[in-house]
């Protein structure tokens, strides 16, 4: 696995030069590969067509807020690649950013249409606005819901449509 | 606040902004109509609410809301011991609860590094009753898919059979539905006394019984007229959607997690991975998805019995044994990020986990949800269909809205 995860990004600094990668996570069980985010889509691209690689399955996508003292929030994309039965893990980090200024990350709906549900769901969640996606609206939760409710900071409003929301 | 107080306020506004239309109602072309399906809908499975755009019977778009059983899953998990989880868990995809906890309970065990001190004879009742539910949960998916497009005898041999499974495990576990059975790190409890010769005595009921169901569903001349051609999946876009499970081996790709990860025991049993073949039309249409489904019975069917076979012989019952003793006290993983996936009934369920190394709780626990992903590919698959087709088509993708709101 190791020596995959290696060769992979090795590929990705090739192609993609060295801005492209921030850092890597290889202490854990699944190494992550940290990526800077104005390369995201790229990157994604490029894992998807490259014929070492063939990552035709995003498995996952995770939204993650670390709180209010890290002030950043988390994409975790778990690609797997179907023919050659191997899993890769990108990492993006953002600010968090206020009600204003959500903050923002590339879409990659185009690259797996499976990533517009999955982009919806972390944008109804953490407020992560995905530059590019086709139809961002919130997914599970009602459109006039305030706040985003998975952040770590969040607190629900106190009525919803006359209903009592705390309880 | 009084016990007299309306709590809900009323009013003719609150659908269309909590829940507006994606179409724009006012650029109707001539003889186009929105059609509201559900949520309170037989056939959509569940609180889903379809919004189409019809041109007389025909569709020309689909647009899926959902969120009508959002229970906040993932925020109760950030407040949740590990161990408390597991009836959340349960509560995800209620008609394959076993499947989700056995996951589930994977994932903690692969973080804290016991995966492989677990006793074989809690890994196999972990399969068995595993593969059961599984059984349980394709009944379901059959049944209510014949019920959707006008079968009504098979949705009761179905449910018939299915009550089978349901007493044997109440009986292992206490209950009919939602478990709580398997425990990270064991079981709840040993198999109850003269289980395994029950369980016996239902695999041999079971085998003519799935062959009659062959017979009633599969081959119906009806059955085939309503479902072959109808809905194609091809693969390519399968795999670009997630799509996994029955429905991403029905467009013909052999890919079963139970094979690709080889997790638990399941290295050690023979089975096979039945896929679409596209035998009464297209590769990948609805009767293939159910074709699948019915095979996949089969297989499981096998699975236990081979598992009954070792629970009755190689780790048979013993006095001394205790499916608790690998329980752990405390459940606290090292700072990490893990992925777990393992095949559940509808296809990939998947759990990540991040654990802060210093707590008992997660920081994070997504889930990834199989009915989730594979719902998302019916707007691409459901243009310019028959209304009655789109039923036919969602119905067979066999999804649990529970798992998809969470």
């Amino acid at each position: 696995m190791n020596v995959n995860f290696q060769e992979i990004k090795e590929a990705i600094l090739v192609s993609l030069g060295t801005e492209a990668v921030l850092g890597e996570n290889i202490s854990l069980a699944q190494p992550q590969l940290i990526v800077n985010k104005e390369y995201l889509k790229d990157i994604c691209l490029f894992l998807r067509d490259d014929e070492r690689f063939f990552f035709d399955q995003l498995s996952c996508l995770t939204g993650l807020d670390n709180g209010v003292p890290k002030n950043t929030i988390e994409v975790i994309y778990h690609l797997y690649s179907i023919p050659f039965n191997v899993s890769f893990i990108l990492k993006v980090e953002t600010d968090r950013g206020d009600e204003q200024h959500l903050p923002e990350v590339s879409s990659v709906t185009d690259i797996w249409r499976t990533a517009n549900w999955h982009e919806r769901e972390a944008f109804d969640m953490y407020g992560i606005v995905f530059i590019g996606h086709p139809d961002l609206r919130r997914i599970l939760l009602p459109t006039d819901w305030e706040g985003y409710p998975l952040r770590k900071d969040y607190k629900e409003q106190e009525f919803y449509h006359g209903i009592k929301v705390a309880y | 606040m009084s016990s007299h107080t309306i709590q809900y306020n009323s009013h003719p506004g609150n659908l269309e902004r909590s829940e507006p239309l994606v179409l724009d109602t006012a650029n109707l072309k001539r003889g186009e109509m929105i059609i509201n399906m559900g949520p309170q809908h037989p056939s959509t499975h569940g609180v889903l609410r379809l919004e189409i755009l019809t041109d007389g019977e025909i569709v020309k778009e689909v647009i899926p809301h959902m969120g009508y059983l959002h229970r906040c899953y993932e925020k109760h998990a950030e407040k949740l011991p590990y161990n408390q989880i597991i009836p959340f868990v349960d509560r995800m995809d209620y008609l394959a609860a076993m499947n989700s906890e056995h996951a589930y309970v994977m994932g903690i065990e692969r973080m804290l590094g016991i995966e492989k001190d677990i006793p074989k004879r809690v890994e196999y009742i972990r399969v068995l009753v595993a593969e059961l539910n599984r059984i349980s949960s394709h009944f379901v998916a059959i049944g209510t898919y014949g019920l959707d497009i006008g079968a009504f005898t098979p949705f009761l041999w179905v449910m018939r059979d299915r009550e089978h499974i349901n007493r044997l495990l109440e009986w292992v576990s206490g209950a009919r539905m939602l478990y709580n059975y398997i425990w990270a790190g064991g079981l709840f409890y040993d198999l109850p006394v003269g289980f395994e010769e029950r369980c016996n005595e239902f695999a041999t009921y079971l085998h003519p019984k799935l062959i009659e169901l062959q017979k009633i569903i599969i081959e119906n001349r009806i059955f085939i007229e309503r479902t072959a051609n109808i809905g194609v999946l091809p693969l390519d876009l399968a795999i670009n959607y997630g799509v996994t499970g029955p429905m991403l081996r029905a467009s013909g790709l052999k890919y079963d997690l139970r094979k690709v990860d080889a997790y638990s025991v399941y290295p050690e049993l023979r089975f096979d991975v039945p896929i679409g073949k596209g035998e009464m039309g297209t590769t990948g249409d609805c009767w293939d998805r159910t074709q699948v489904r019915v095979l996949e019975c089969f297989e499981s069917l096998s699975i236990i019995e081979q598992c009954l076979e070792k629970l009755t012989g190689e780790f048979k019952r013993t006095r001394d044994f205790d499916p608790q003793a690998m329980v752990p006290k405390k459940i606290r993983p090292k700072t990490m990020d893990f992925y777990m996936r393992a095949e559940n009934p509808k296809g990939e369920l998947g759990f990540f986990f991040r654990t802060t190394g210093n707590t008992d709780i997660p920081f994070r626990c997504k889930v990834r949800a199989p009915s989730f992903v594979n719902l998302s590919v019916l707007p691409s698959i459901s243009k310019n269909v028959m209304i009655s087709d789109l039923v036919a088509i969602l119905g067979s993708f066999d999804i649990v809205m529970g798992e998809i709101d969470r």
